[in-house]
């Protein structure tokens, strides 16, 4: 078997969605987007007393966050939606790269890039809390997690936006990738209204709640910018569950990739 | 050969969704399980229903309609726990009612559990009041919410005067309910009675449609059965003694001496006990839950039932 | 061994919105093409060239029937590396150099890392890149990104080269030169597939072609018996300032020309013209056999069927009468 080609194609893939998505310039539009926020943080907190660091950490945390998906899903869908339209993909698949390859390389290298970007945005974040704390202080270290909960999130939302794309065109893929975002921000919620839903209604509201990606539940800004520890537990429970969702909708996105008509 | 490859690329990835689906919905239940507390707390983290207007991008309705599910979610869950700390509510409430001052139903819900003291409420008449006040400012034309007033006034605070206005307030509105009046008069003219408090509970179990408040009514029209009935016989009790200067040893006296038909019972079947020193008291306190009498000198009445959470 | 085997390939797709007909893009296919030939698809627009090219490169599923590409089954992912293919109005990465498109390629191909980046420079320079190898490809012009197109299908010494509409977008420059890879291709004994409608290019560069029009192949043949193929007519051009008398009953067509005239009659009535010349003392420039072009034989295949199975029949009886 080739296992050692497999792995190597999986690697080129990786690497050249990463390069490609590093040289559109719309990435750093993005970042720089920011890292402007980071710094009107710092206003706003000003204008506020006793809460710059409440406001720098949710404020920057939060267009980590946003900015981030929005990332996820313009670089998401043009690498992969727009690369299928526009024939791209054609002397790609002319070699000996298996469509599966394809779609896991895609993943690997558009997460990479997402966390390089978060890398950036995060040293914003920092700066501009150092700037307004002047020192660093333990609960600090939070905000980390809290980080690592936002590429946690991009996990997910990058598969979501190769799962969509394994079958829609770009425009269609990034609408729904960004609706599924939304809604699994609300997913708790969501879980709450299909809880007291009776009868077949409840059993669909509950079957939807449950497949619908748990962000809310990602979501933990509010709770660092308060400076409160985050248990270990859920750090587990968090990881796991956003890489078997991972795994779940690129698994659905090789599924269906692999008997499309490329047109 | 080859399409074999294709076909082992396509059962496991099958495999792989299969296996990774069951397993994150498994892992989301263990993490509801862990979050359940947090998420009211979180929902608290903005109280300023300024900034929350702001941020919410012109979605207030939503914002509030979030808000309410979790303010009813999270009584519940305190509920259900046993729990006597309600201290999200009122704030809870206060929040989704700023976002909107339409959404009657949690003034309603405030009405009927933020006044009570723990654990069937939260035990804050004042902030109760403030809400049915902030209502009826923002919604002049409501009798629902004089009502709601009326009945704060009347069965929490004891404030017969306050209540009867309110109600007569009510009353007076051009789109009214049919009951108004005749609370409003009953108000006037038999504060303090059973029948008036029996009047208001059952109006409220007929007017609501949340469940919660629904049970909370027949609990308290129950607990109102078994008071009146114990009144009216601690009084039987009373006139036997004036009639036969003795105390009745038990209940087949008060039947011989013509008092009483049949063997009195609670509304859950029980007969009544006649104490020694002529006190009538329930035979099991259990499913009782606000009585006020039938109870043994010094005895409180039993833990409220553990409700699920519930809302509509 | 055969290079490609075509059995029975066939293609159709669901159209319309609600309900669903088929439309059929291509008929069961059956062809086989030899190693070391070149061989021409020739087809107008929507002929089905495309998708056949789409089939046997794994982009498309078909309906029915497989095909066998270098001995092994079209769906072995290891037939690819010796395969390649250029497809018609390719787009690659737009942030990527030529340089860095074709050692990625390379990559993806197992083009072992040793010799990789001479190998892309060898490439780039057998397609003329070379000054633009450090250059973006969103800034390639037409010409140039199908340059880049035939170098990326050549890059890993394939066996086997597809080609799709190979000149489309080339000036006449470029096009001489994409004919004289393929010669060289052929020369380095490679099969070389590659589908146009320009049938010039074909002529000159093909071993055999293939007529294919809508969705059904209609005809298959060499090269040089197609145009080899005398039409049972004769040319003769001779020294005179009018037609003479008696040619037209010849069954002649005659055209005059200054102080010649050129006349095409059945090479049947070939003595007896030369009999006519001779006792008109009438000076003869040439005699030739009149050759079906490929053009001709192109068209003949377009025609609807009715029209195509007399023209069988008419060729059977020439060539019965003719023997």
């Amino acid at each position: 078997m080739n296992s050692g080609g497999m792995n190597a194609r999986i690697g080129y893939i990786a690497f050249n969605t990463f390069r490609e998505a590093v040289r559109d310039r719309v990435l750093y539009n993005l970042i720089a987007f920011a890292l402007l926020l980071s710094g009107a943080a710092i206003l706003v907190g000003e204008v506020s007393i006793d809460i710059e660091r409440l406001v720098v950490v949710n404020l920057g945390l939060t267009a980590v966050s946003l900015f981030g998906v929005i990332i996820a899903i313009l670089i998401g869908i043009g690498l992969v939606s727009k690369e299928i339209e526009k024939r791209t993909l054609y002397t790609v698949l002319s070699r000996p790269v298996r469509r599966w390859e394809f779609v896991v390389g895609k993943f690997f290298g558009l997460t990479g890039t997402l966390v390089v970007n978060t890398f950036f945005m995060a040293v914003g974040v920092f700066l501009a809390l150092l700037y307004v704390a002047h020192k660093f202080e333990k609960m600090d270290a939070w905000v980390l997690v809290a980080l690592y909960f936002i590429v946690l999130q991009f996990l997910i939302v990058c598969a979501l936006a190769l799962f969509f794309s394994s079958f829609s065109t770009p425009l269609m893929s990034a609408v729904f990738t960004f609706a599924l975002f939304v809604i699994g921000s609300l997913a708790e919620d969501l879980r709450g209204f299909a809880i007291i839903t009776q009868g077949v209604a409840g059993l669909l509201a509950k079957a939807i709640a449950y497949l619908v990606p748990n962000l809310s539940a990602l979501n933990m800004i509010n709770q660092v910018a308060h400076g409160d520890a985050i248990p270990s537990r859920l750090i587990l429970y968090n990881t796991v569950y956003a890489l078997l969702y991972s795994a779940m909708a690129i698994s659905g996105a090789v599924l269906i990739f692999q008997r499309r008509n490329l047109k | 050969m080859s399409m074999s490859v294709t076909r082992r690329v396509n059962l496991v990835a099958t495999a792989v969704l299969a296996c990774s689906m069951t397993g994150a919905m498994a892992t989301l239940y263990a993490i509801d399980h862990r979050r359940r507390t947090t998420v009211a707390q979180e929902a608290l983290y903005l109280r300023s229903s300024k900034v929350l207007r702001r941020l919410s991008l012109g979605y207030t309705g939503l914002l509030a309609d979030i808000y309410w599910t979790r303010a009813v979610q999270y009584f519940g869950q305190q509920h259900h726990a046993g729990s006597s700390d309600f201290r999200l509510l009122a704030p809870l409430l206060e929040v989704t009612t700023e976002l909107d001052p339409r959404l009657f139903p949690a003034y309603e819900f405030g009405a009927n559990f933020l006044a009570p003291k723990p654990p069937n409420g939260a035990g804050l008449p004042g902030s109760a009041l403030a809400l049915m006040r902030y209502g009826i400012e923002h919604n002049p034309g409501q009798w629902r919410l004089y009502y709601n007033l009326g009945f704060l006034y009347y069965i929490e605070l004891k404030d017969y005067a306050h209540a009867a206005d309110a109600f007569a307030q009510g009353a007076q509105l051009p789109v009214t309910n049919q009951f108004m009046p005749v609370l409003a008069a009953q108000m006037a003219q038999h504060a303090g009675e059973f029948e008036t408090a029996r009047m208001l509970w059952r109006t409220t179990y007929e007017s609501t449609k949340d469940t919660q408040i629904q049970e909370n009514a027949v609990e308290h029209l129950l607990a109102l059965r078994v008071d009146e009935d114990v009144t009216q016989l601690e009084q039987v009790v009373k006139k036997y003694r004036e009639q036969t200067g003795r105390v009745p040893l038990s209940m087949g006296d008060l039947e011989r001496a013509g008092f009483i038909h049949g063997t009195p019972a609670d509304p859950k079947g029980r007969p009544y006990k006649l104490m020694s020193d002529g006190r009538i008291e329930v035979q099991d306190s259990e499913g009782l839950y606000f009585i006020t009498k039938g109870l043994p000198p010094g005895a409180t009445p039993p833990r409220p039932p553990q409700v699920k959470p519930s809302a509509k | 061994m055969a290079a490609i085997e075509i059995l029975d390939l066939e293609k159709s797709y669901l159209v319309g919105f609600w309900r669903k007909r088929p439309k059929v893009a291509l008929r069961p296919l059956r062809l086989t093409i030899e190693e070391g030939e070149v061989f021409g698809f020739l087809g107008p627009n929507g002929a089905g060239k495309t998708t056949t090219l789409k089939l046997l490169m794994g982009l498309v599923f078909p309906t029915a029937g497989t095909a066998r590409i270098l001995g092994r089954d079209m769906d072995d992912p290891q037939v690819k590396s010796q395969v390649g293919f250029l497809p018609e109005q390719p787009y690659f990465y737009d942030h990527l150099t030529a340089r860095e498109l074709l050692n990625y390629y390379g990559q993806l191909s197992g083009v072992p890392a040793k010799g990789r980046s001479a190998r892309v420079e060898q490439m780039l320079a057998r397609v003329g890149l070379s000054d633009s190898a450090g250059v973006q490809l969103r800034k390639f012009s037409k010409g140039m990104l199908q340059r880049v197109g035939l170098a990326q299908a050549i890059l890993h010494d394939p066996k086997l080269v597809f080609l799709d509409e190979p000149m489309s977008g080339l000036d006449p420059m470029g096009r001489r030169e994409v004919r004289d890879l393929i010669q060289q291709l052929r020369h380095e004994g490679k099969t070389v597939f590659f589908s146009t409608h320009i049938l010039s290019d074909a002529e000159a560069l093909c071993d055999r072609v293939g007529v294919i029009h809508q969705g059904e192949l209609r005809g298959v043949g060499a090269v040089a018996e197609l145009t080899s193929e005398t039409q049972g007519r004769v040319e003769i051009v001779f020294f005179a300032e009018k037609v003479p008398a008696g040619l037209a009953n010849l069954g002649a067509e005659t055209r005059v020309s200054g102080d010649m005239v050129n006349a095409v009659l059945p090479e049947q009535q070939q003595d007896a013209a030369l009999d006519l010349l001779r006792r008109e003392r009438i000076q003869l420039i040439s005699l030739t056999p009149v050759r079906r072009s490929l053009e001709e034989y192109y068209i003949q295949k377009l025609r609807p069927a009715e029209e195509r199975q007399e023209d069988e029949r008419r060729e059977e009886n020439r060539k019965g009468a003719s023997v």
